[in-house]
């Protein structure tokens, strides 16, 4: 009875509104969540439009050939662009065996019923969700002092940064692994390939794009990264190029981060350029990305 | 028997050599567990940061200027004073200030964008959207502290809205937060929304509904779950968040409840004590670490909430 009762309600009470009042409620709706959409793109467009407005007057060549000076019209950005250069080599360096190594092992060899791969698994998912500050902190306590008591130097700050993005390389790793169908690896198993014969001449390379990919993603976002490095850099003032991995450096984000805390006018002026060469940094790095992932991307 | 003697007639190179020889499965063996080791380092490092992090912490408590209660319920965080005072309350409050601010701009525009995405756009559209809301996630946190300071504040909270907030102040972080955190938000909505049975869908309008019906009554309630991880992740980036704070809210320890006034988050008095050069085991080196401590914790805590919710609508739909 009940379900008769309720069957027969009429669509305009079981839906709310009759059908001509839903043509200007429709048509607003739409409007809201385009113009909820444009908001975060609108703040993108005016960022990216105030920085350039400060900071391309003050981009020439001898800003970027010039090391940090107290004087604005002097300072450059040419050390922080060689630190943040070194810097991603190390990133690149202990990121990418130790992330693909990672994520050929859970996608290929970890059996999912045992406590230690689940456990794996779980981690690493947590570690991307670790505010990267937190890095820094471990980074202060592990590296930069203590255990390894590397000093405020490049290789201490590499490391901190290869951490931070660990995780994301090894979860993009993955799912460029599971991205090969399975078909591949069945057809070496069974010509007689073993396990690893069947990884390292079949899966691997079918999914090499995809790794890089993933590995240039991670590093372009460990070129921004600020937070850890503010704990094991600190070093702002290095009116030198790095010259080997025991040496004390600064690097762009850090250099930003130094002159934004300036309360000169100028020395914001300053940021602002050294912002847009890391944002044209990271453009092409990104431009760089999409075309491996465009041009390499197998459908199978 | 018969098989093998088959194998072996079979024209062509043998397995072996073409494969080499049967004994590199030793080798084999020792791949799995260098590969084993790789992966595993991901739990050495998060064991790292947990006795780091834990092992200060217990060093700060002993700390005879500090006491467990007096951390918990203190209204003054001021480590670096002769005197110092170590309650943590202004920090989690700024924190939670902060946090909540960013969550009312990144809610309705998350979820907006979302809805949006999943529910109208074009494939042509999606395709153009989403990668400018992948380089809104992609630009440094750092940068946007430079246009919260020297933009959002002075022009349009002083400017265009003729609001009284400092230089520094909460409402400025909290807003910014809140932009960067919307790619978090609508990018895990939106698959939620994807998810939903396009049956679903189909059966509403069989009974007459408009879109906005379907998207509404529909569609937003059956991807509920996904939603709310998309929120409680945003949340826990928001925590997190370091550059933004520390540059445009200020460096001032309050339990002023006012946005428009500087205020200072965990992350913030990390980042400020952290670049000064803190001698080691001092009690100002020790808070860092309580105070990451608590910080780890929050997050965690958050994003077990999210993947939990996550896990439901995979479940569901899946």
């Amino acid at each position: 009875m009940t379900t008769r009762a309720e069957s027969s309600r009429p669509v305009s009470e079981v839906l709310g509104v009759p059908p001509a009042a839903h043509k200007v409620r429709d048509r607003s709706f739409v409007l809201l969540l385009g113009a909820l959409t444009s908001v975060a793109l609108i703040v993108l467009a005016v960022l990216l439009i105030d920085t350039a407005i400060d900071g391309v007057p003050q981009l020439s060549l001898s800003f970027l050939t010039s090391f940090p000076s107290a004087f604005p019209a002097k300072a450059g950005i040419e050390s922080a662009i060689t630190g943040t250069l070194w810097l991603m080599g190390v990133v690149t360096f202990v990121i990418v065996p130790l992330g693909v190594a990672s994520a050929l092992y859970l996608e290929e060899f970890a059996d999912n019923s045992r406590w230690w791969n689940r456990i794996i698994e779980v981690n690493i998912q947590n570690l991307a969700a670790v505010p990267s500050i937190v890095y820094g902190i471990l980074g202060l306590a592990y590296i930069v002092r203590g255990p390894l008591s590397l000093g405020r130097t490049v290789l201490a700050g590499g490391l901190t940064l290869a951490l931070v993005v660990l995780p994301v390389v090894i979860i993009t790793g993955r799912e460029a692994l599971r991205a090969v169908p399975p078909s591949i690896k069945e057809g070496a198993l069974a010509l007689g390939a073993t396990r690893w014969q069947a990884i390292w001449r079949q899966i691997l390379p079918a999914s090499i794009p995809g790794i890089a990919t993933g590995v240039i993603l991670s590093i372009s976002r460990a070129i921004g990264e600020t937070a850890p490095l503010i704990l094991v850099g600190a070093a702002t003032f290095v009116a030198f190029n790095p010259t080997g991995l025991d040496s004390p450096f600064t690097a762009l984000p850090l250099q930003i981060f130094s002159w934004i805390s300036q309360p000169n006018d100028e020395f914001r002026m300053l940021a602002a350029a050294a912002i847009i060469v890391l944002l044209v940094l990271l453009v092409l790095l990104n431009a760089v990305a999409i075309r491996l992932r465009n041009r390499y991307q197998q459908r199978w | 028997m018969a098989i093998d003697s088959v194998a072996s007639d079979a024209a062509g190179p043998s397995a072996e050599s073409v494969f080499g020889p049967a004994r590199r499965r030793i080798g084999e063996k020792v791949i799995a567990v260098v590969l084993f080791c790789a992966a595993a380092t991901s739990v050495v490092i998060t064991i790292g940061i947990v006795i780091s992090l834990a092992g200060e912490t217990l060093a700060f408590f002993a700390d005879k200027a500090v006491s467990v209660s007096g951390f918990l319920t203190g209204a003054q965080w001021t480590p670096l004073f002769s005197d110092p005072q170590f309650g943590i309350r202004p920090l989690v409050q700024g924190t939670l200030i902060i946090t909540g601010i960013a969550l009312v701009v990144a809610i309705p525009l998350g979820i907006g964008t979302a809805a949006f995405l999943s529910e109208y756009a074009s494939p042509r559209l999606r395709s153009a959207l989403k990668p400018i809301l992948e380089l809104l996630a992609g630009v440094p946190t750092v940068v946007f502290g430079y246009f919260a300071l020297t933009f959002f504040t002075p022009s349009i909270l002083k400017g265009l809205l003729g609001m009284d907030v400092s230089v520094f102040n909460g409402l400025a972080g909290g807003i910014i937060v809140g932009v960067l955190i919307v790619p978090t938000v609508a990018s895990v909505a939106e698959d939620a929304m994807s998810a939903v049975p396009q049956s679903l869908r189909e059966g509403a309008y069989g009974l007459g509904a408009s879109r906005r019906q379907v998207t509404v009554r529909v569609v937003v309630p059956a991807a509920l779950s996904g939603i709310t991880a998309g929120i409680v992740l945003g949340a826990s980036r928001a925590v997190g968040e370091t550059m933004v704070v520390l540059i445009a809210a200020g460096q001032v320890p309050t339990t002023s409840l006012d946005p428009r006034g500087p205020m200072e988050t965990m992350t913030a008095f990390i980042g400020a004590t952290g670049k000064g050069d803190v001698p080691t085991g001092s009690t100002g080196y020790k808070a860092i670490f309580a105070v990451g401590f608590a910080l780890f914790l929050m997050t965690l805590i958050l994003n077990a909430i999210s993947i939990r919710f996550v896990r439901r609508y995979r479940q569901v739909y899946e």
